[in-house]
C-alpha cells in the first residue's frame, strides 16, 4: 500500500508542477517569454502548471536574470521557501553565464554559485515554447526524484 | 442503534459525503477551470487535475511558518473539511440513507459557514501581512454575502413550513424556488471566491490571500475543502428543482445535472468578470442582495 502511494504521489508531481517566477535583476525580457506560456497559444495549464503567487505553494522556481549582489540573500531565501522536492529551471542566458553583463562588478557570475539549478534555457531572451520544454522536463525529473535538491537529500 | 449508525457513517465516508462527494467535487471543480479555460481560448487541463493537485501537495514537504501553532497548522483545515464533509452527508440525494432531521436546514448553514470561519482564523494566525488583509477581507465579505444566502434559505422556509432538507428537496417549482436559487446564486459566487468577488484570495494583490503561509499537506485539505464546498453549495441550489420527479435514478440524474449546471453558470459569470473591491462588493450585496432576498420574501407570502 505505501508503495501504491509513492508511486501515485511520484506520478503526481509529472503531472502538476506549480510555478513560481523570480526575477534576480532581469532586463523583464525572459519575464515577457514566460507569460504567454500561461496563455492561449502555449496554454501549460494542459500539462497542469499553474502559475503561484507564493514560494510555499510552488514547485519549480523560474530564475530571470543575473543574479545581482543585492539580489543574492533573497534569492536563496526564496529557494529555500520552496518546500521539497523542488526544481531549479534558469530562464536566459544571464543566470548561466551573465550573458552581457559578463565580468561587472555587481552580478554573482552563475547562479550556481547561489541556488543549485536543475535546467538552463538559453536564449535572450529564449522562446516560450522551450520554456515550456523546460518546465514539463523538471516536471519529469521530479518525479523521478532527479533534481539537485533531491538528490542531495538523499546523499546527505 | 447500530443500524442508524452505521447509515451515519456511510453518508459521512461514502455518498454524499467524503468519497463519493470528492469524486463529484473534482468533477465540478475541473468543470470550472476547463470551463473557464475554454472561455479564455485556452485548452485548460485534463480531468484527472484536481486529483493529481491534490496527492501531489499530500505528498510535499510541509514548512511550518514561523510563529504559527502546529495545532493551528494542521488543526484549521482538518476542521473545515470535517465541516463541508457533514454538511455534505446532510443532503437529501437519492442513495444517501437520508439523515433526515427536523431543523436539518440551521445545521447546514451552520456548517457550511465553518470553512468561511476558519479561513478568517487561518489568516489572522498566519504572520502574514497577506494572509490578514485577505482574512479582513474574508470576514467583511461574510457579512455581505450572508445576506441573500440566509434569507433566502428562510423564506424557502417560511414558504414551505418547516426546516427539513426533504422537505426543500420535494418543493414543488414556483416563482419562490426560482428568485431563492437566484438570490443563492449570488451569494455562492462570493462564497466560492470567484470573480467579480474573488478579493479574499486576489491573487494579483495579495498572493494568493489567507493560503499564502499554508503549504503541503494543510493546503491540499484547504484545497479539497475548497472543492467540497463548491460541491455543496451547487447541490443546495440544484435540490430546489427535484420536487416534480420522484423516480429516484431521476433526481440523481437531476441533481447532477442540476449542479453541472450552476458551476457553469458561476464560471461564465467569473470568467467574463473583473474582481471589484470589496467595498463594492459590499453594496452590491447589501443592494442588490437585499433587493433578491426582499423578492423572495414577497414571492414567499404572496404564493
Amino acid at each position: 500500500m505505501p508503495g501504491i502511494l509513492t508511486r501515485l504521489i511520484n506520478i503526481s508531481r509529472r503531472r502538476s508542477p506549480w510555478v513560481f517566477r523570480l526575477n534576480s535583476g532581469s532586463c523583464n525580457g525572459c519575464d515577457i517569454e514566460i507569460g504567454p506560456c500561461f496563455c492561449p497559444r502555449y496554454d501549460a495549464e494542459q500539462a497542469g502548471a499553474l502559475l503561484q503567487g507564493s514560494p510555499k505553494h510552488a514547485d519549480i522556481l523560474l530564475l530571470t536574470g543575473p543574479i545581482t549582489l543585492r539580489t543574492r540573500d533573497l534569492v536563496k531565501q526564496v529557494y529555500d521557501q520552496i518546500p521539497a522536492p523542488k526544481a531549479v529551471i534558469a530562464i536566459g542566458s544571464c543566470p548561466a553565464s551573465g550573458n552581457i553583463f559578463a565580468g561587472s562588478p555587481t552580478i554573482v557570475g552563475s547562479a550556481e554559485e547561489v541556488i543549485p539549478v536543475d535546467l538552463y534555457v538559453p536564449g535572450c531572451p529564449p522562446r516560450p515554447g522551450s520554456i515550456l520544454e523546460a518546465i514539463r522536463t523538471a516536471a519529469g525529473l521530479l518525479e523521478q526524484g532527479k533534481t539537485r535538491s533531491q538528490q542531495e537529500a538523499r546523499h546527505g | 442503534m447500530a443500524d442508524s449508525l452505521l447509515h451515519t457513517l456511510f453518508a459521512l465516508l461514502v455518498w454524499p459525503g467524503l468519497l463519493g462527494g470528492t469524486v463529484l467535487a473534482w468533477f465540478l471543480s475541473w468543470l470550472s477551470r476547463k470551463l473557464t479555460a475554454r472561455l479564455q481560448g485556452r485548452q485548460g487541463p485534463p480531468f484527472y487535475q484536481p486529483f493529481f493537485d491534490f496527492f501531489k501537495l499530500v505528498g510535499k514537504q510541509a514548512l511550518l511558518p514561523r510563529g504559527l501553532h502546529p495545532a493551528l497548522f494542521y488543526g484549521l483545515p482538518l476542521f473545515g473539511l470535517i465541516a463541508v464533509v457533514f454538511s455534505l452527508a446532510l443532503l437529501p440525494v437519492s442513495g444517501a440513507p437520508g439523515l433526515s432531521l427536523s431543523g436539518d436546514l440551521i445545521l447546514l448553514v451552520f456548517l457550511l459557514e465553518v470553512p468561511a470561519l476558519v479561513d478568517v482564523l487561518a489568516g489572522f494566525a498566519t504572520p502574514s501581512i497577506y494572509s490578514q488583509v485577505g482574512s479582513a477581507r474574508e470576514a467583511l465579505l461574510s457579512l455581505a454575502y450572508n445576506l441573500p444566502f440566509i434569507s433566502a434559505l428562510i423564506a424557502m422556509a417560511l414558504y414551505l413550513g418547516s426546516f427539513r432538507l426533504e422537505d426543500f428537496a420535494n418543493a414543488p417549482i414556483g416563482p419562490v424556488t426560482v428568485l431563492a436559487a437566484i438570490a443563492l446564486f449570488t451569494a455562492l459566487l462570493a462564497r466560492l471566491k470567484m470573480n467579480p468577488f474573488s478579493i479574499p484570495n486576489a491573487e494579483q494583490e495579495i498572493v494568493g490571500g489567507v493560503h499564502v503561509e499554508f503549504n503541503g499537506l494543510p493546503l491540499a485539505l484547504f484545497e479539497l475543502t475548497h472543492a467540497l464546498e463548491l460541491a455543496a453549495l451547487s447541490g443546495v441550489i440544484a435540490l430546489l428543482f427535484l420536487g416534480p420527479v420522484s423516480a429516484p435514478w431521476l433526481r440523481l440524474l437531476l441533481y447532477l445535472l442540476g449542479s453541472i449546471l450552476v458551476v457553469a453558470l458561476a464560471s461564465l459569470v467569473s470568467a467574463a468578470t473583473a474582481r471589484l473591491k470589496v467595498q463594492h462588493a459590499f453594496r452590491f450585496y447589501w443592494t442588490w442582495g437585499a433587493a433578491a432576498s426582499a423578492l423572495v420574501f414577497a414571492a414567499a407570502l404572496i404564493f
